[in-house]
């Protein structure tokens, strides 16, 4: 069946991934209706965004069901851009401690 | 297969030039992807996709990261009351759930599609273009809330840093386009399926290729939804 790129399955699985991606949904949401604050948000974030894609990718886009020598070339570049995250987060960085460093600290006031 | 070592001088005389020859060259007779053609490049469009995403999602990190002036708090500027008290994220968590419904639609569609379906497999695609109008309408409702009533620009913002408003427009305003884009790649497919196209070669591979285009669209708002609301 994947092999001839032909991707048909059951709609219990599809009605099932799309209840959990509206659970996980509202539990993100909750996390900023709660109010949680921290590392504890941060990673509640990163924890509910990955399971939404990963269901999506896997199942919604039938990754989960097509030939490795796909999942590979699709799946495989995107983690390169781990390198571009990390080196602008550590840019970011420095950009801000040289603002401090010159300007000083903030004196901008909200006007609302 | 030894013949065709023997004879692989005589096959170099008589292999095509110009354009034709680059094509066949590059192909050499070999399939790497056992997909149809379109679902391969379809796949490869949504990775390049990817990468202009995620260049946009790291320069808002950086620009966040490296400003000295207070970001906005998203939870209160995308607030909307009903009445009564402002209920925080409340139109952006409701667009959530509508690209999310609408994805559960379009997986439907897919289904349908190769059970040759027709009147069901256009009529969830439309309800899905339905489900992705609506979505871009409630982004040019928020966008006009923020651009006349708060006073957002892309180059100032009376609310804090002046980077929200460049990179919200930059993010929110390329992803809106690639769901209206979206919606008329739909509309286009639906039409077809319904008026019989694909009926002839009973190959509605088709419906999944725009699928795929759908559902990345979904998975780009995951991660504007995770990073640019929720952080």
């Amino acid at each position: 069946m994947a092999t001839e790129g032909h991707q048909e399955h059951p709609l219990s699985v599809y009605l099932w991934i799309w209840v959990l991606l509206f659970v996980l949904s509202m539990f993100s949401y909750m996390v900023d209706y709660i109010g949680f604050e921290g590392y504890l948000r941060w990673s509640l974030i990163l924890i509910f965004m990955f399971a939404k894609a990963g269901l999506i990718i896997a199942i919604f886009m039938h990754m989960a069901w097509e030939r490795i020598a796909l999942i590979y070339a699709i799946l495989g570049p995107p983690v390169l851009l781990l390198f571009l995250i990390g080196l602008m987060a550590v840019e970011g960085d420095y950009t801000l401690l040289t603002r401090l460093d010159f300007f000083g600290e903030t004196d901008f006031v909200a006007e609302h | 297969m030894a013949s065709d070592v023997t004879e692989s001088g005589a096959a170099a005389a008589t292999l095509p030039e110009g354009f034709q020859g680059l094509v066949q060259d590059w192909s050499s007779d070999k399939q790497t992807f056992q997909v149809p053609w379109g679902k391969a490049m379809m796949w490869f469009f949504l990775l390049s996709d990817t990468f202009i995403f995620t260049c946009f999602l790291t320069s808002y990190m950086n620009v966040r990261m490296s400003t000295r002036v207070p970001w906005p708090n998203p939870s209160e500027v995308f607030a909307l009351s009903f009445g009564g008290e402002p209920i925080p994220l409340i139109l952006i968590a409701i667009m959530t759930f509508i690209l999310i419904t609408s994805s559960g639609t379009m997986a439907l569609a897919v289904n349908y599609g190769y059970r040759r379906d027709r009147a069901k497999t256009a009529a969830l695609m439309f309800i899905t273009a339905g489900f992705g109008a609506s979505f871009v309408g409630m982004q040019a409702f928020e966008w006009t809330k923020l651009i006349v009533d708060e006073g957002v620009r892309p180059w100032s913002n009376p609310m804090g840093a002046p980077q929200f408003g460049s990179t919200f427009f930059m993010i929110t305003g390329f992803h809106g386009l690639h769901v209206s884009a979206g919606v008329i790649y739909l509309a286009v497919v639906a039409l077809k399926v319904l008026k019989g196209d694909y009926e002839a070669s009973g190959n509605y591979q088709i419906v999944e290729i725009t699928g795929l285009y759908w559902h990345f669209v979904d998975l780009v708002w995951v991660f504007i939804f995770a990073f640019f609301y929720l952080w």
